[in-house]
């Protein structure tokens, strides 16, 4: 599937943002008053902004609201319901500590319910499509959420906490390469499965000279010949370095560096998230 | 709204013999054609006439070489549009209910006023049976040419998909799949009509012939018999004789 930039923006900067509000609603750390604002400025930004790039991968984006409309079927429309609801609460929850108020306790635990439920939709609306094997199980959403949850406690400084997160998801993120490898190879069709015909199929021509919409979105091939480097850059940057700079003698800076590194190798891995998926309709186009 | 109907009364669509298509692209021409002159956005192109033109269309036909265990290799011609599944992935996914299933006769439609062009059932289709619109950015497929097929102001003979009525080998079939006394359906059950993926379970409602078994042995002597008809008879007969008088 076609990294799209704004998608792999959306995604990773959202997953950071509500991370970061998962830690903050739950008191960790317990910030108030001119600490609160900065922390939850920097999660705002990350998560709303996230969820505002998502619109620019609409093709009308004037009509995004309509997306709220079929939350019985779609994880698309469940992720915008779950979005409004993690920002309003947490802005609930928020809005008395700015003033050195109350911590409303039951709130800060429903927003950060909703936070990780906004990322569970984002992985399920990937994980619901059949047609791209890759995607299509029970660990898509978890990887989503272990991400943010990482990342979150990276953000808020939970250091023990951060280096547990870290070696536990760099674990499940192999596993989780090499088991959608073993499904891919299981689950996806074959040329003969595509088009009913018996014996040795080749494409023989495609339908047309050029690219079209499907070639374009679907059938990404770019990522194939690096993958197994890129996974290596990506557990790098993501989970080992932040891990070994965490170790040292804590310093702010070393914190900033260690944030920087996670969400680099994010991106990475993300990138490769979209750009490693198969999607079954190469098989028409001999792929 | 997004959740498929439970059952349609009718189940429209096609059937397409692998047997006989040529791959001359005809439907192909006929559908753009149709779906941009009438019902909905038109079927745009970008930079047409440019180095890379893109466009929208809402059927593609691909040919494939298929080489049986023994006997020599064929080339087999393969349309690909929508095929209007029961179980369609395409439809529970759109988060507007701009996508829908027709209760009554089970065609897939989209509603362009109500598309955000997210490109989600795009994703969810296993055939890439649906296409962006470059210009309009709103989601694009076959509709069976709904605006054909319950025309009135048409002949009767015109009210099939542009696609079926063009097809100039009779590739092509249109017909209720959900009716087992229907022409489609006996031609489906007598030919051995099979379903493109079928692991996928989307239930297609369209189905493909496939190509008949060919004769085993070709007779390697054949190009070597003599001619049935040397001589020419008739108004060519008459030409050749006239022709030869002339000097």
């Amino acid at each position: 599937m076609k990294p799209a930039a704004s998608l792999l923006a959306f995604t990773t900067l959202s997953g950071l943002g509500l991370g970061l509000l998962v830690f903050l609603s739950l008191g960790l750390p317990p910030v108030s008053g001119w600490g609160a604002f900065a922390f939850f400025a920097i999660s705002f930004l990350l998560a709303g902004g996230g969820l505002s790039i998502s619109a620019l991968h609409l093709g009308r984006p004037e009509r995004a609201l309509k997306a709220f409309r079929e939350w019985r079927t779609s994880w698309l429309s469940r992720e915008a319901w779950a979005s409004v609801t993690a920002l309003g609460l947490t802005g609930l929850y928020a809005l008395p500590l700015l003033f050195d108020g109350p911590r409303l306790w039951p709130i800060g635990i429903l927003a950060a319910a909703a936070c990780i439920a906004t990322v569970m939709c984002t992985g399920s609306i990937y994980a619901a499509l059949r047609a791209v094997p890759r995607w299509h199980h029970w660990s898509t959403p978890a990887m989503f959420v272990a991400y943010a949850v990482t990342g979150g406690a990276l953000l808020a400084g939970q250091v023990t906490m951060a280096m547990a997160l870290l070696a536990a998801t760099g674990i499940a993120q192999f596993l989780a390469w090499r088991t959608g490898d073993a499904r891919v190879a299981r689950r996806f069709g074959t040329r003969n499965t595509a088009t009913g015909l018996h014996g040795h199929v080749r494409l023989f021509e495609r339908p047309h000279t050029g690219e079209n919409y499907v070639t374009e979105e679907m059938v990404f091939v770019v990522a194939r010949k690096h993958a197994t480097k890129l996974r290596s850059i990506a557990l790098v940057l993501a989970f080992a370095l932040p891990l070994v700079l965490l170790a040292l003698p804590f310093s702010h800076l070393l914190g900033v560096a260690a944030v920087l590194s996670h969400a680099a190798g994010v991106v990475v891995a993300r990138w490769l998230f979209f750009a490693e998926a198969e999607h079954v309709v190469g098989l028409y186009y001999g792929r | 709204m997004t959740d498929l109907p439970e059952t349609t009364e009718r189940k429209l669509g096609l059937v397409i013999d692998l047997d006989i298509c040529v791959g001359c692209h005809a439907c192909v021409t006929a559908c753009k054609g149709w779906n941009t002159e009438n019902y909905g956005a038109p079927l745009a192109d970008d930079d047409a006439y440019g180095e890379e033109p893109v466009g929208a269309f809402l059927n593609r036909v691909h040919s494939f070489e298929v080489t049986p265990e023994s006997g020599p290799a064929q080339l087999v011609h393969f349309p690909r549009s929508c095929l209007h599944c029961d179980d369609a992935p395409c439809v529970t996914v759109c988060p507007t209910g701009a996508s829908w299933k027709r209760a009554e006769d089970g065609i897939v439609l989209v509603n362009e006023d109500e598309c955000i062009g997210c490109g989600l059932c795009a994703w969810a289709c296993p055939y890439g049976a649906r296409e962006m619109d470059p210009s309009a950015q709103v989601m694009k497929k076959c509709t069976l040419c709904v605006d054909r097929i319950d025309n009135e102001n048409l002949d009767p003979i015109d009210r099939e998909p542009a696609c079926v009525r063009t097809c100039p080998t009779g590739a092509r079939h249109f017909g209720d799949l959900g009716d087992p006394e229907s022409a489609v359906s006996q031609l489906v059950e007598e030919r051995g009509g099979m379903d493109l993926m079928p692991e996928q379970g989307t239930k297609p409602v369209n189905k493909y012939l496939p190509p008949r078994p060919k004769d085993e042995e070709i007779d390697v002597l054949a190009p070597l018999l003599a001619p049935v008809a040397d001589e020419p008879r008739g108004f060519l007969g008459w030409l050749d004789k006239a022709l030869e008088r002339m000097g």
